[in-house]
């Protein structure tokens, strides 16, 4: 078939650009412009080349807030991977007790950001918290504000209780896919109920567990809300993850420098992370198919 | 090997049943001889997987016993029972290679890997499948995972039975054929008990010794491909059977004649008082056009399907199927039907009755 050409046609894909450019890629370019300037006031900037990138990658401070974060992401993948699969084995198949626990669980993912935090603030308070004077009242020295491990537990438990949730639902959705004459052609081979999770459940759950941790891996890497509002980032910097770190630099101390080179780094590796899972899931899917 | 009795079997999904009508299998009585292959044979929901599910023990039963050579099993266990199940879908274990998924339910009951080995290699000859054993089992075709799975059933040497439900279905139409012959072929050289479910009348009729028709949860009707044909025991299984299926016409049965609308047909047999709703049932196969000979029809449609003609009429109102030779000439002015009167059933309310003098060899 002969194809018309008509430039007009260009029209239609002219609100998308718009649309990202506003959104997207403008934004993009002014931190990009931040990071190859500097600037003494008066809104007067010159040329710093990559001197902002150079001096990021030598910050101590940069590379502690990253283990920091690292180390946020690793312990709630841990703790919500396992533990949502856990709930998902073990919720009802069906019935009025299936439903139940669906819109059960569905009610932390419900709630924003910032009430979650408020909510862990407040219910971890040493005074008037529940949890914070029940634990004290125990003898637990337990006080989020001074002790790097009461914060640190704090702001996990915090996220297990916020998302386990969502890994416990994929998971059931995968659970839940797989057909009964799987279960019965296990029960006639005698395999055991770990066997059956071996090489029946977790095989087939691989593609949904690999979304649930790509989804917990991104959204933990670049959270904020929640540990700024319970801790801020402290005691001292004790919970301060990048994003907290970021905010501090740019808003807190206006190097807006340093801190537009530090944004680029932080947006690159969580690019390259998703990048590497996308291909990853990919080949998984390849191998099944 | 083992024969299987089910005694007085039933079975409701209801918790509790109180007309028959909330049975999804109605009481039954039947002996599954050692060695056999039965096809269980019927439509959709007629009750053949529940059937199945209660003879491997993945369903209790509501009432009545299941006997293994004897032996009562109804509350045993699917494991206990040394049951092999082949389901509709391929059941394979994706992440092992074919070796371990044939060597699994050994390894689960703890036997030696030596003697593992020369199982699994013994079943892959079998299967023919010694070529793939080192491959994963994902990514094979369907028929290879079907083979995968029947191979899991077989490599237990203490199998009581083999069941199928409804194998076939997701394999492709070519493969289908070699698939059967290959069934029949390991039933042939192994003789383990077969019980295969299947709507498709062609796979139970190629694959069984005896075939099992069910209709609506009850065994209408238990027996070899040829006395299925020549003698349905009820409507269902002259319909279901055959293609088309058995025409079946509204008629008043006096000695050795039926009345249709006046106009009389001759049956091979005498028949006495016949009470109920009465129907004569006759195979296209035996049913005859002609110019002159019988009783009149409407043609409504001609059916050439290649090896024969199919002709659709209209017989006092009710529809009727003729099967008529590929080279048979039909010209417009045949428009009479005749029966052949030895190959008339007489039916009243859709069981067959056998005709005077007859009665032994009927049953």
């Amino acid at each position: 078939m002969e194809k018309t050409v008509n430039q007009k046609a260009w029209f239609l894909v002219l609100p998308v650009l718009v649309l990202v450019a506003f959104s997207a890629v403008i934004p993009l370019m002014t931190v990009v412009n931040y990071s190859v300037q500097d600037t003494f006031g008066n809104n007067q900037f010159f040329w710093a080349g990559l001197e902002w990138f150079k001096e990021m990658l030598d910050s101590e401070r940069m590379w502690n807030a990253l283990g920091r974060q690292l180390m946020f992401s690793g312990i709630i993948l841990l703790i919500e991977v396992p533990l949502g699969v856990f709930v998902a084995l073990n919720m009802p198949k069906s019935g009025f007790w299936s439903s139940f626990c669906l819109v059960l669980m569905s009610l932390p993912l419900l709630i924003p950001w910032n009430v979650v935090g408020t909510i862990w603030q407040i219910f971890g308070r040493v005074d008037i918290g529940l949890l914070g004077y029940t634990l004290d009242a125990l003898g637990i020295d337990y006080n989020y504000t001074q002790d790097t491990v009461a914060a640190w537990i704090t702001i996990v438990v915090m996220d297990v209780w916020h998302w386990t949730s969502l890994v416990a639902l994929l998971a059931y959705a995968g659970l839940k896919s797989i057909p009964d004459a799987y279960y019965q052609a296990a029960k006639i081979d005698q395999a055991s109920r770990w066997k059956v999770f071996r090489y029946i459940e977790l095989p087939k759950m691989m593609g949904v567990l690999m979304i649930a941790i790509l989804l917990r891996f991104m959204d933990s890497f670049m959270i904020y809300t929640e540990p700024f509002v319970v801790t801020g980032g402290g005691p001292g910097n004790a919970t301060t993850l990048l994003s907290i770190d970021l905010v501090k630099m740019a808003l807190g101390q206006f190097d807006l420098g340093p801190a537009a080179a530090f944004s680029l780094m932080y947006f690159l590796v969580i690019l390259l992370i998703s990048w590497v899972f996308y291909t990853v899931m990919i080949n998984l899917e390849k191998r099944e198919g | 090997m083992a024969k299987i009795t089910l005694d007085n079997l039933a079975h409701s999904y209801l918790p509790n049943p109180t007309s028959e009508d909330d049975y999804a299998l109605k009481e039954l009585n039947h002996d599954w001889e050692d060695g056999a292959a039965y096809a269980l044979l019927g439509a959709s929901g007629c009750g053949k997987s529940t059937l199945l599910n209660i003879i491997s023990g993945l369903l209790h039963p509501s009432q009545g016993r299941i006997l293994f050579d004897g032996k009562d099993v109804t509350n045993a266990p699917t494991a206990e029972r040394n049951i092999a199940q082949v389901f509709q879908f391929p059941v394979v274990y994706d992440t092992m290679s074919v070796r371990d998924n044939l060597a699994f339910p050994l390894r689960n009951r703890g036997r030696d890997e030596s003697y593992v080995a020369e199982r699994v290699q013994e079943i892959a000859r079998m299967i023919g499948m010694e070529d793939m054993l080192n491959r994963k089992a994902r990514g094979l075709t369907a028929d290879a995972k079907q083979k995968i799975s029947l191979g899991r059933g077989m490599v237990r040497k203490d199998v009581n039975a083999l069941l199928f439900d409804e194998p076939l279905t997701v394999i492709d139409p070519h493969m289908k054929w070699e698939l059967r012959t290959q069934l029949k072929k390991l039933h042939h050289d192994f003789g383990h008990t077969m019980i295969y479910v299947t709507h498709d009348q062609t796979e139970a009729l190629t694959f069984a010794d005896k075939v099992v028709v069910m209709y609506d949860g009850r065994v209408v009707q238990i027996g070899t491909p040829d006395e299925l044909f020549e003698r349905p025991e009820h409507t269902f299984v002259g319909y279901f059977i055959g293609s088309p299926g058995m025409n079946v016409i509204p008629a008043k049965v006096e000695g050795n004649k039926a009345y249709i609308n006046g106009s009389h047909v001759d049956l091979g047999h005498g028949y006495g008082p016949v009470e109920g709703k009465v129907e004569i049932g006759v195979r296209p196969e035996f049913a005859r056009l002609s110019h002159d000979d019988g009783l009149p029809v409407n043609i409504r449609r001609i059916e050439d399907v290649g090896r024969h003609k199919i002709i659709r009429a209209d017989f006092f109102g009710h529809d009727i199927n003729i099967i008529a030779g590929e080279d048979d000439e039909i010209s417009a002015d045949m428009n009479r039907v005749s029966f052949d009167a030895a190959h008339v059933n007489v039916y009243a309310n859709d069981w067959r009755i056998a005709p005077k003098g007859t009665l032994g060899e009927a049953a």
